[in-house]
């Protein structure tokens, strides 16, 4: 019956999009002007009716109605209840219906809010936004029903893959879809406003909450899933340049360019071109990704929903949609007017660099991403891992840190370094100490830096305080929430450049081979293996090392308890990592077999500072958090503004 | 300024050029998925050593000497928990009726399982070893079950044939088959 019920009101919603599109675009003629006024209702019901949807399948896998298809091939009726609503999405039909819930409650709430456009642009793109959705509604119904029936009804689901109940797993991807799908509200606002040549200020100032939250919801996401793989996965690393990471990143880059030049628009109505193109292609991105996920072309160790006759369906909605809006560009962008002009130093200046810097990391990553298919084409096997992406992305990513550094300092419009060359001399001198300070390390043979790190440890260091300069000479009370926004995320990305850095120069790693009692040495720590027994779970059977580990001659001695899991449905060895943090960095362990002669195998690696990589990629979303609220709380206050106009003059009578 | 404004015209078609680009080439890797499938490593090699014990009573198990006995074989990956090894029994058992000789090798399985299975099934394997930790699978490099191997008079492994054998494979089997008897 739910099932049913969630059925028909997708269908219901898929026909008010139909209606939404078809009312737009009709709106927008002087013959269907009467339309344009149902164009936001319909939205805002076709996002309830969607929400309505979800809701019915959270509520199958909540009672495990195991006669619907979905939930007997992915649920069990022993999962606890948080995984059991997890399931929900933790497959490609739930995750579709994420999506589209997501698109459609997105689309509905810019059309109850946002009225600072004019109506035409705001209908047109109510009718992008509609148009984005359909082809994802009959992707649903037609290739990817997620309420089908099952007949006969089994007596118990399949799901039980103990490896995907995991508390960050079940929440990361519904963070990134957020962030994903928002982007659909930028791709629309780009085609309502190349629709009807309405670029300018008012458009970026409306674009830019969306593109926010939902760059925060990215980042969030990419963070918690740098760190997921990174404890979970047991090989100590924090970033594979997997296809999978990469498709989260890509948007985020994008995204990250967008939130930029729309901030060069809204206060100087410059890079009008461009901004719609960012917006345009933030989007595609998103669905690139999800595409190249989704369709199995790539291999990757992500992979869970894996069908080519799906991906061919995406493929074609891709080449409608994307095709579809960069056609609209292509036409249109050469006749929306040039916007106002500025000189090469100055803070738009410094942010076109940033944008075209950025632009051309994501090239880096779509063209490594792509290239083993491209490879493949030409009938080779490759895999294109860090020794392609690391040094090309770092080509691009330096200098752009160095204008990160300076930008924000720039006036707009003009103005010359020698203006803010004083400012810039501590963090100039902080970056040279530190080089001299890791290449004297170097040369006193405590261990050489290689070229990359060290040039990101220079940076950190010179930008951590650079990116507070903006403050100074401010009354920190009266300072806007975008500016402190804005130097947080600065601040956070030099944080997380120095947690880099520190770990690809600094890591100690070791793999021993030690006996019940012995102790083995790695970097300030000293680490006593003091048993390995057995413990049992509920559905798996582990040998655990209880290894004490001491910090320095005189540390206290801490219990660390690394487990290697055997999990009998499906048969599967995992390691489970044992992780210690200190303010300076991680101890991470893992245990591996057992030798031959009673030796029991440790991985051990101690990376100082590590843990700043996750905190820099939350204090960047947290600068996100704060110039959303910034602005949210001037649009408001402007909304109560003008409200308080209307009604005084209603009072005095006209 | 004509100039500059004719070259932003026309790059104003590069993102939509660059996309082109790109749906060309997933398009190219969607409709090729046969290449993408990993032909064995072992193709044109002996078959690995290994000497399994017999899976059910009073039925040798499979000793790779055997498969060198001058006459080809065919090689069967099943399991009784394994949807797609049902599928396939009907063309096994046409095979064997064909007298070709087919062994089989059990992944990770009971004995009651496996005799309920053959039972439902049919049982054209004259030899079936029991691989219950699956290390013979992963010798040959096989993904999955069911998975078929077409190995020759000396041992050494012609074909592999990854999924259930359907009806329309057959004649793709025999071919291979008489190639390797030759």
């Amino acid at each position: 019956m739910i099932a049913e019920l969630g059925l028909a009101a997708l269908w219901l919603a898929a026909a008010l999009a139909a209606l939404q599109l078809v009312a737009g675009a009709l709106g927008l003629t002087a013959r269907g002007a009467a339309l344009g006024g149902a164009v936001r209702p319909v939205a805002a019901v076709q996002g309830l009716l969607a929400l309505v949807a979800f809701l019915c399948l959270i509520q199958v896998f909540a009672v495990t109605d195991l006669s619907v298809k979905l939930v007997a091939l992915n649920s069990h009726s022993m999962k606890p209840l948080v995984f059991k609503i997890a399931g929900a999405w933790g497959n490609h039909e739930g995750s579709m219906l994420l999506w589209v819930t997501v698109m459609g409650m997105a689309g509905g709430f810019v059309a109850l809010i946002e009225k600072r456009l004019p109506e035409p642009t705001m209908l047109a793109t109510l009718a992008g936004q509609a148009f984005v959705s359909l082809g994802f509604y009959a992707f649903l119904l037609i290739a990817s029903n997620p309420f089908e029936r099952l007949s006969p009804v089994p007596a118990e689901g399949n799901g039980l893959n103990p490896l995907l109940q995991d508390l960050g797993l079940a929440f990361h991807p519904p963070t990134l879809y957020l962030g994903y799908v928002g982007l659909s509200i930028a791709f629309s606002f780009a085609i309502g406003a190349l629709v009807t040549r309405e670029v300018g200020p008012a458009f970026a100032r409306a674009m830019r909450p969306w593109v926010l939250g939902a760059w925060i919801f990215l980042t969030v996401g990419i963070t918690a899933g740098s760190y997921w793989a990174y404890y979970e996965l047991g090989w100590g690393g924090w970033w594979f340049w997997d296809p999978v990471e990469n498709a989260s990143l890509m948007p985020w880059l994008a995204a990250t360019a967008l939130l930029h030049s729309a901030s060069v628009l809204a206060s100087r109505n410059a890079l009008r071109a461009w901004t719609m193109m960012l917006g345009v292609v933030a989007f595609s991105m998103s669905m690139i990704g999800t595409f190249l996920v989704r369709s199995g072309i790539l291999t990757s160790v992500h992979a869970f929903a894996v069908d080519p006759e799906r991906g061919t369906f995406i493929l074609a909605l891709l080449a409608i949609n994307i095709g579809g809006a960069l056609t609209l560009f292509a036409l249109r962008a050469s006749t929306v007017t040039e916007g106002e002009r500025f000189a090469l130093v100055s803070r738009e200046g410094a942010l076109v660099f940033n944008n075209v810097m950025l632009s051309a990391i994501l090239g880096i990553v779509l063209f490594g991403t792509l290239y083993p298919l491209v490879a493949e084409a030409m009938g080779a096997k490759v895999s294109v891992g860090p020794p392609y992406f690391n040094p090309m992305s770092a080509l691009f990513a330096l200098p752009m840190l160095v204008v990160l550094a300076i930008g924000p300092l720039l006036r707009w419009r003009r103005d010359k370094f020698a203006r803010i060359g004083k400012a810039l001399v501590i963090p100039a001198m902080l970056a040279a100490a530190a080089g001299i300070g890791l290449v004297a390390m170097g040369g006193a043979g405590m261990g050489g830096v290689a070229l990359l790190p060290l040039l990101g440890l220079m940076l950190a260091a010179g930008l951590a305080w650079a990116s507070v300069l903006p403050l100074r000479d401010r009354n920190l009370r009266r300072t806007p929430l975008p500016v402190w926004g804005m130097v947080t995320a600065h601040f956070g990305i030099a944080v997380a450049l120095f947690g880099m850095s520190c770990e690809s120069a600094f890591s100690i790693e070791k793999l021993v081979a030690v006996r019940i009692g012995e102790v083995t040495e790695i970097g300030p720590w000293g680490v006593k293996l003091d048993t390995v027994e057995p413990v049992a779970g509920p559905n798996w059977t582990a040998l655990e090392a209880r290894l004490l580990v001491r910090y320095g001659v005189d540390g206290k001695a801490v219990r660390m308890l690394p487990q290697s899991r055997s999990f009998w449905t499906p048969p599967q060895q995992t390691s489970e990592s044992a992780l210690l943090t200190r303010w300076n960095g991680q101890l991470y362990t893992v245990l591996g077999g057992e030798a031959d002669d009673g030796r029991w195998q440790l991985r051990l690696w101690w990376k100082p500072f590590v843990p700043l990589i996750w905190i820099g990629g939350l204090l960047v979303a947290l600068g996100g958090v704060l110039a959303l609220a910034g602005r949210v709380a001037a649009d408001v206050r402007r909304i109560v503004a003008r409200d308080k106009i209307a009604y005084r003059r209603e009072r005095q009578g006209r | 300024m004509n100039e500059k404004r004719r070259s932003f015209r026309w790059a104003t078609w590069l993102p939509l050029a660059l996309f082109l680009g790109f749906f060309v080439l997933v398009l190219v890797g969607l409709l090729r998925p046969a290449d993408r499938t990993v032909a064995s490593a072992l193709v044109g090699k002996p078959m690995p050593a290994f000497n399994l014990p017999p899976a059910l009573p009073g039925r040798p198990g499979l000793d790779s000497k055997v498969l060198a006995n001058g006459k080809p074989h065919l090689v069967n990956i099943f399991a009784s928990w394994c949807v797609p090894c049902r599928v396939e029994a009907p063309q096994l058992a046409a095979l064997a009726r064909a007298g070709v000789p087919i062994e089989g090798i059990s992944v990770r399985d009971t004995t009651e399982n496996l005799q309920r299975f053959l039972a439902e099934n049919g049982d054209p394997f004259q030899r079936v070893g029991a691989d219950d930790d699956g290390r013979v699978q992963l010798a040959l490099g096989s993904s999955g079950v069911p998975e078929t191997y077409v190995i020759d008079g000396k041992g050494v492994i012609v074909y592999q044939h990854i999924g259930e054998i359907r009806p329309e494979h057959l004649d793709l089997l025999l071919g291979k088959l008489k190639e390797a008897g030759e």
